[in-house]
């Protein structure tokens, strides 16, 4: 099954993303948000102040980008996948708000993955370095929150086709893990 | 004695930050094309399809290959005999920053206090600048961006002289292995050795200017790099860290004389798009 790419449009359901496994090839078309270092603690701690967050994270995906400014025309600069590991200590609260998926590149922490197989969200993997390749995919970009933070401000994307692998799926399954086990050879 | 004004060092900085962030160097881009006949992982194989794709659009639409444009490190070799007027080295050498990430939309990544205020100084200045007094009268510019997924991957011991190359070996390996899936395999791997923890830090990033898969002049540094190459790839990590056999496209040593009770090593991490430009005055 592992050839089949699902296609998909947020809000994405709870079962839904339990369907996934790593592996997996997805296709997003439709709205996603983008959230990296700086927005992450912003949300974090206004939900930890009990304030409600810019945006209703239910169903919903983060991007884990910082894209480039747009040339003229453009919808969007080079818009790849940052290291999804320095948002570790932040993932598991936005997973419990309703957090459905999160879309990066590299290793996450034990803490996330708990989250994930707890309250039902998948970890999505986008090519990192094809920035060029995958602004294609982005047809809108509106900055939908903290704008002081430039780059790292909270973007609206709407993406078409957005290609992505299944990274970690909710059973806690691997990707990486598994890639990596198949072609290791015994160190000399 | 040969002046050169500062406004060409803008000028020439001001272009090289576009290419090095447009134009994947034509070494890299061989390098990438080769592993892409190596890897034997249909995905790997398709990932670096992909990134040879990226680089092809990133040419082609000037548009930088990856949204990290990164903090630009400027190595400068400038002749004994070479008189700069018309200003100062290092503010031109930030004004060229400034003009290339404006006219190049490319993305500005510089907070300026790192532990508090984390402000963006919005024009991705100050470079970090290296000067080194050669002999002659030319001044040459490497420009190198470096974004964090690689570089936050890097890692530095302070080996005994006893661990000797198995220890650097080893060092290597465990840094690449650490790093999996974040650095952006595949990578190109500087290790600096010698000299005392600030030096063997310079000359593994100063490794990474060398062009891709080129040896070392002296040859058992030269074997130790193919040891240690071999190693990495066994490792499985693969194009994205997906699986497979291409981790890293080289490892490139760079040495210098190091005190009787030390052995340092570095080991600075470079994206697949291993980006840098260079151009002589």
């Amino acid at each position: 099954m592992k050839d089949r790419t699902i296609r998909v449009t947020p809000p994405l359901s709870e079962e839904e993303v339990r369907a996934m496994r790593a592996g997996e090839r997805v296709s997003i078309t439709g709205v996603i948000y983008t959230a990296r270092d700086a927005a992450h603690k912003r949300l974090v701690e206004a939900s930890q102040r009990g304030e409600p967050l810019p945006v209703d994270l239910a169903g919903q995906i983060i991007y884990y980008v910082g894209p480039c400014p747009a040339r003229p025309g453009q919808a969007i600069g080079s818009a790849g996948p940052t290291t999804s590991g320095r948002m570790d200590t932040y993932a598991p609260t936005l997973i419990e708000l309703g957090l459905r998926a999160m879309l990066g590149k590299g290793l996450r922490s034990p803490a996330v993955v708990e989250a994930m197989k707890r309250h039902g969200s998948v970890y999505l993997a986008a090519t990192g370095g094809a920035g060029a390749l995958l602004a294609r995919q982005i047809m809108r970009a509106d900055v939908i929150a903290y704008p002081d933070l430039g780059p790292e401000a909270i973007h609206r994307l709407e993406v078409r086709d957005f290609p992505a692998i299944v990274a970690i799926d909710t059973l806690g399954n691997d990707m990486y893990a598994e890639g990596k086990r198949r072609y290791a050879r015994p160190q000399k | 004695m040969r002046e050169i004004h500062v406004r060409s060092v803008t000028e020439a900085v001001r272009d090289l930050c576009l290419t090095a962030n447009c134009d994947l160097p034509p070494d890299v881009a061989a390098a990438l094309a080769r592993a892409r006949e190596a890897e034997e992982s249909p995905l790997g194989k398709q990932i670096l399809e992909e990134l040879l794709e990226n680089a092809a659009i990133a040419r082609q639409d000037r548009m930088p290959m990856c949204q990290d444009t990164g903090v630009v490190h400027v190595f400068v070799e400038l002749g004994q005999d070479v008189h700069l007027t018309g200003g100062h080295l290092k503010a031109a050498i930030d004004e060229g920053v400034r003009q290339g990430y404006e006219a190049g939309y490319l993305r500005k990544s510089v907070v300026d206090d790192p532990i508090f205020r984390r402000a963006n100084t919005q024009d991705n200045t100050p470079a970090i600048v290296y000067i080194d007094i050669v002999p002659g009268d030319r001044l040459s510019l490497a420009v190198v961006p470096k974004g964090t997924g690689s570089e936050n991957m890097s890692g530095l011991k302070l080996l005994t002289p006893a661990q000797g190359a198995r220890g650097i070996r080893d060092f290597v390996v465990e840094v690449v292995d650490r790093a999996g899936s974040n650095p952006c395999p595949p990578v190109v791997v500087g290790v600096g050795v010698g000299g005392m923890m600030d030096r063997a830090a310079l000359l593994s990033k100063k490794a990474l200017l060398r062009e891709v898969g080129t040896a070392h002049p002296d040859p058992s540094t030269a074997a130790l790099e193919r040891e240690i190459l071999q190693a990495v790839n066994d490792l499985g990590i693969g194009p994205a860290g997906l699986g497979g056999r291409i981790t890293a496209l080289a490892v490139h040593i760079e040495t210098a004389p190091t005190h009787i009770g030390a052995l340092p090593v570095a080991v600075n991490l470079q994206c697949h798009a291993a980006r840098h430009a260079e151009r002589m005055l």
